[in-house]
């Protein structure tokens, strides 16, 4: 990638109210490295939304929380947003934005047999945030997260796919590459790296 | 882009003043970001656009009730959140079993899998014949649903892991008359239990309870509904009494915070005190 792009891209990164990173099946671990090296103090919420079984509460936050500077919480309904959190969508619920910068839950039909959906947040995002929101969708078995990454997209906001070819699953990433979702589509290697450096900067006093 | 994939803040403003000028439903303390989506769920459904659904809402009365079932969200599981029912079978049941009569409103039932659940868990309890259950909903389509207590073999599958992990004996079926393809729930548990049309925001008190449930129904409502519909529970408790809420539902206000003790705070139970 050219330099220009590469700053331009950080600068984006740094630049955006709020992060959101999706994924299904084989986006546990690009994730979980990336939430990991995510600095104590760092100024931007974080939310993510990874597909799971409807009972199983709490080992993703478990997990996430016992390896993380950040603090991990997995959202309540209403719960307002801020800065130093990585904010976990939980199981059986779909993850909105409410004006005023909180979240809503929501309980209904699943999206793509999914609920948690991520098209449903990121679409809400799209809503709430706009250009001023940055979002990374990662490897999965079906196709939700395309369309709502494409609606960030159009809103103006800063979207990243996990190139397919180094995914685990290629499915969801390939759906979104294909409706041409994502301004940016990267190796996890490669989003690492680029979201340390915008953590870098931002951080610094 | 189609007509039916977007509406703006502006437009879904304007259609709650409709509906609240025309049919004297109010949404306004809805949470706007769900609401929004079932508003595009129905246009969807309905092939309208915005316009179209404007003018249908202005001058088909009958469109109104359609809609009125389709903006509710009605998915609802029997036994939701397994470890909910395993905590009022330790820490709740103990405490009802004290009170001569037990009363129970399922605030929000749509349609019907909470009531029959709790019916289920008072039975295996030994309580079913001292307890009455009461369903109520805005939407009396899934209340007519709820009264057949018929469902479909499909949801009873799914639902049976939810039963198992309750940690309840036998199996969900062993409560279920099975016909081909669909699963009707035992007289019995029907027995002591009464379904009406109740709107949280507009209907008061009536009756009194020594347990209200009402779990996901408060994350469609701002902090002002919540709080309105906090104070009909309250006066609608008996002394110790318990209120249930969804497992990702949280009092908020200081004034209730101080009146309902947590019982457990992961499950969100909460018990009437002073």
């Amino acid at each position: 990638m050219a330099n220009n792009t590469t700053n331009q891209l950080i600068k984006r990164l740094q630049s955006a109210e709020i992060l959101l990173l999706g994924g299904s099946a084989g986006s546990f671990m690009p994730i979980f490295n990336l939430v990991r090296s995510i600095p104590q103090n760092h100024s931007q919420p974080i939310v993510v939304v990874i597909h799971r079984g409807k009972n199983n509460f709490s080992d993703i936050e478990n997990l996430f929380g016992d390896n993380c500077r950040i603090l991990v919480k997995e959202i309540s309904d209403k719960d307002k947003i801020a800065g130093g959190h990585v904010y976990i969508a939980p199981a059986n619920y779909h993850t909105l934005f409410e004006k005023g910068k909180t979240f809503a839950l929501d309980v209904s039909e699943h999206v793509w047999y999914s609920k948690p959906s991520i098209d449903v947040t990121f679409e809400s995002a799209a809503d709430a945030y706009g250009d001023k929101c940055a979002a990374i969708l990662f490897s999965g078995a079906n196709q939700d997260g395309a369309r709502g990454l494409l609606k960030l997209r159009d809103k103006g906001g800063l979207t990243i796919i996990q190139d397919p070819k180094d995914a685990e699953m290629h499915v969801m990433p390939q759906a979104a590459v294909d409706i041409n979702a994502g301004e940016f589509i990267l190796t996890s290697e490669q989003i690492l790296k680029f979201m340390c450096e915008s953590f870098v900067i931002t951080t610094q006093p | 882009m189609s007509t039916t994939d977007d509406i703006s803040l502006p437009e879904l403003n304007e259609l709650i003043i409709l509906v609240r000028q025309i049919h004297g439903f109010d949404f306004s303390n809805y949470t706007k970001a769900s609401l929004k989506r079932r508003v595009l769920r129905i246009m969807q459904l309905k092939k309208l656009a915005f316009w179209e659904l404007k003018n249908v809402l202005t001058n088909d009365q009958l469109f109104f009730q359609q809609f009125l079932d389709e903006i509710t969200v009605n998915v609802t599981e029997m036994f939701r959140d397994p470890s909910f029912y395993k905590a009022l079978n330790t820490q709740v049941l103990p405490y009802l079993a004290t009170f001569q009569h037990i009363k129970i409103w399922s605030a929000g039932c749509s349609s019907g899998e909470e009531p029959y659940s709790l019916s289920i868990l008072m039975q295996e309890a030994g309580l079913k014949s001292k307890s009455f259950i009461y369903g109520t909903d805005i939407n009396a389509e899934m209340l007519g649903q709820a009264k057949k207590g018929i469902y479909s073999l499909r949801n009873i599958k799914s639902y049976a892991e939810n039963y198992k992990q309750a940690g309840l004996p036998g199996t969900l079926t062993d409560h279920f008359t099975i016909m081909y393809d669909a699963a009707s729930v035992h007289n019995e548990l029907k027995k002591n239990t009464l379904f009406s049309v109740h709107n949280l925001i507009s209907d008061n008190v009536f009756n009194e309870f020594q347990m209200i449930t009402c779990r996901n129904v408060f994350i469609y409502f701002d902090s002002e509904l919540q709080d309105k519909i906090l104070e009909v529970f309250y006066n609608s408790l008996c002394s110790f009494g318990f209120l249930c809420l969804g497992s990702k539902e949280t009092i908020r206000s200081e004034y209730y915070k101080k009146r309902l003790k947590v019982v457990n705070s992961r499950e969100n139970i909460y018990q009437k005190i002073g």
